[in-house]
């Protein structure tokens, strides 16, 4: 049996149906670099385990783990994390706070009475043991928090750690898993999404611009995407544009929709209701527009403009474009 | 069919959330507190149920300190059958693993059919309970479902996931979690109101469930330290005058961020 260090640190990660891990990954084996050895759990489909980029993003040792039956939501990758808790004896798992990353979570906690820090931003390691951070109530609040005993479960937010952890030479091996015949809800269809974009990734995005209610149609939400386009940055939206159909909810900043940090952020025709700023407000610089002086958005804005989108953002974005050249 | 319906009470998001930096629990004081929307949501499915299906059961089930009876009284306003409080000092604090077991031991009194939470709640964002009571109750889970189509004996839905949207089905008994896509509730009208006030609402204790709060068994997650960060603060305000876009292509150029 494989000796692993004592100072491992389980990271779990999931072979997406393309073969790629999921792409929190580089994340979560940068925070595990910084507290201790990364080992990882590869959780894929029959046939598609690989240890090759598991290794690249830092793995000292790489268990895989292929789900015997594929349908089964959620069962099987709980049953492998069990296993490889038991051999690898980690100080701290972690997790994607991803919506299958939270299912794995919750379930093994819940079988193992094993304790949970959810929706960190960053690990550290103490005298006794790895501490998880975290920004509470829209980043009002920094948080610490760890287990009485034991190895915590930690779930990390997507895109909230910049660290990366240096390649390692690949060692993996087949993790042997014996069922729990816990039941299971069942995966009937699976369609997957065509990235139809180049744009980069709302979770983790250097720079965003967002859109809200004020752009007034589906049609006229693309100019959102245009000064995106011009400053290489994610799209994002508030909860009414997505409500009234302009863009998908993934693109959703706010409380119940994706935090973020980015260096820069651009508000279009958001008022700035405290549920949004709950997702933004711990940008390094905010901009904003918004016709109405006293949209709330103003209040933490670096660079507030206050007139008519449709004038400004077509003007901003003829001016950076001839400002490249 | 009898559906069991997770509310949560939150500080309100509308107002202003605080943390007690000495215990580094939320200040109860310092702001109003609702029934968290997403759990409304989550009645609303199971209502909107029973609406169509004569015979449907509709219970709501809430943790919450000993004062959080009027948000318990809107979910029975909006239509629930029946209403669980379940308040005990020593769950002042509590971690998701004494949340989950409580909750648990709960449901496991009656016979349910499906039960229904949001996906993730507002204070806390962790969005594990559903799991954590599927794997202490022993059923199928479906979180984060966008759509939901209760039928007998089975739940089904889509669950969008980060490469695609999965459907989804399980059979019942099972535990879902829904996302903010499903219709927003209902608002209780005069009659829901009143009849509210004639529908019973079971208090329950940590000893009426037979649960322990400090069992040795279980690790407990501690909050170690609590920090208040200064909220970002305002720069500068342009009214555009024709050239604003010119300005803050200014701005962010000398700023690098261009
Ligand atoms: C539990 C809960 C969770 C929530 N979660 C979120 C969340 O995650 N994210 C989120 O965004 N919201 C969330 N909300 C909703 C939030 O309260 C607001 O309703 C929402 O953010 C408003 O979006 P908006 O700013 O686009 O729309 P509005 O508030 O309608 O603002 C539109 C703005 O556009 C401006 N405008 C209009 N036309 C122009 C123009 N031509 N040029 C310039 N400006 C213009 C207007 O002056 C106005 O300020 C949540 C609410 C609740 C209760």
């Amino acid at each position: 049996m494989t000796d692993f260090p004592r100072d491992a640190i389980l990271v779990v990660v999931e072979a997406q149906a393309s073969g790629e891990l999921e792409k929190a990954a580089p994340g979560l084996f940068g925070a595990a670099a910084a507290v201790g050895t990364p080992v990882a759990l590869v959780l894929a489909a029959p046939g598609a385990g690989s240890a090759a980029e598991a290794a690249v993003l830092g793995a000292a040792h790489v268990l895989i783990a292929e789900t015997p039956d594929p349908s089964a939501l959620g069962v099987p990758s709980v049953d492998a994390l069990a296993a490889a808790v038991e051999q690898v004896q980690p100080d701290a798992i972690l997790i994607s706070h991803s919506l299958n990353g939270r299912d794995l979570a919750g379930r093994y906690a819940a079988r193992s009475r094993a304790a949970i820090s959810a929706d960190a931003i960053g690990v550290s390691r103490d005298d006794e043991g790895v501490v998880a951070h975290h920004s509470v109530y829209g980043g009002a609040y920094n948080v610490t928090s760890t287990s009485t005993f034991g190895a915590p479960v930690i779930t990390v937010r997507q895109g909230s750690v910049d660290a990366r952890a240096t390649a390692q030479p690949q060692a993996s091996e087949t993790l042997a898993v014996t069922p729990s015949g816990k039941p299971a809800a069942r995966i009937d269809s699976f369609e997957e999404a065509v990235a139809a974009t180049s744009r980069p990734e709302l979770r983790g995005a250097a720079k965003v611009v967002a859109g809200g209610r004020g752009l007034g149609s589906e049609e006229q939400f693309a100019l959102v995407g245009q000064l995106a386009d011009t400053l290489g940055a994610a799209v994002g939206a508030s909860r009414a544009a997505v409500d009234a159909g302009y863009i998908p909810q993934s693109h959703q900043v706010g409380q119940t929709g994706v935090s973020v940090s980015s260096q820069l952020y651009i508000a279009l025709g958001i008022s700035g209701a405290i549920q949004h700023r709950a997702g933004m407000q711990t940008a390094k610089t905010i901009v904003a527009i918004n016709k109405d002086s006293d949209a709330p958005i103003f209040e933490i804005a670096d660079y507030g403009v206050v007139g008519d989108l449709f004038k400004v953002v077509p003007q901003l974005i003829s001016a950076l474009e001839a400002r490249k050249k | 069919m009898k559906i069991i319906v997770l509310v949560k009470e939150v500080p309100d998001t509308y107002g202003d959330r605080k943390l007690n930096l000495e215990t580094g629990l939320a200040d109860r004081e310092a702001s109003e507190t609702v029934i968290d929307e997403i759990g409304e949501r989550a009645l609303e499915l199971a209502l909107t149920y029973a609406d169509a299906n004569e015979g449907t059961e509709v219970a709501v089930l809430s943790l919450a300190p000993e004062g959080a009876t009027a948000t318990i009284r809107k979910g029975l306003a909006m239509g629930a059958g029946s209403a669980t409080h379940i308040s005990d000092e020593a769950l002042r604090g509590a971690d998701l693993g004494l949340t989950a077991e409580t909750l648990a031991a709960a449901i496991r009194r009656v016979e349910f059919d499906l039960v229904i939470t949001g996906n993730v709640s507002t204070d806390g964002s962790g969005g594990m309970i559903p799991a954590m009571l599927a794997e202490l109750l022993d059923v199928p889970l479906a979180t984060g479902l966008s759509s939901v189509q209760i039928s007998d004996g089975a739940v089904s839905g889509s669950r969008p996931v980060e490469s695609g949207v999965q459907q989804v089905s399980a059979t019942l008994p099972a535990v879902i979690s829904i996302t903010e896509a499903l219709p927003g509730p209902r608002f209780p009208n005069f009659k829901g109101i009143m009849a509210a006030k004639k529908k019973p609402v079971e208090v329950l204790t940590l000893a009426d469930l037979g649960v322990t709060a400090d069992n040795p068994d279980a690790a407990r997650s501690i909050m170690l330290t609590v920090a208040e960060k200064p909220p970002h603060a305002a720069g500068v305000k342009i009214i555009d005058e024709g050239d604003a876009g010119e300005k803050l292509a200014d701005f962010l150029i000398e700023n690098r961020l261009a």
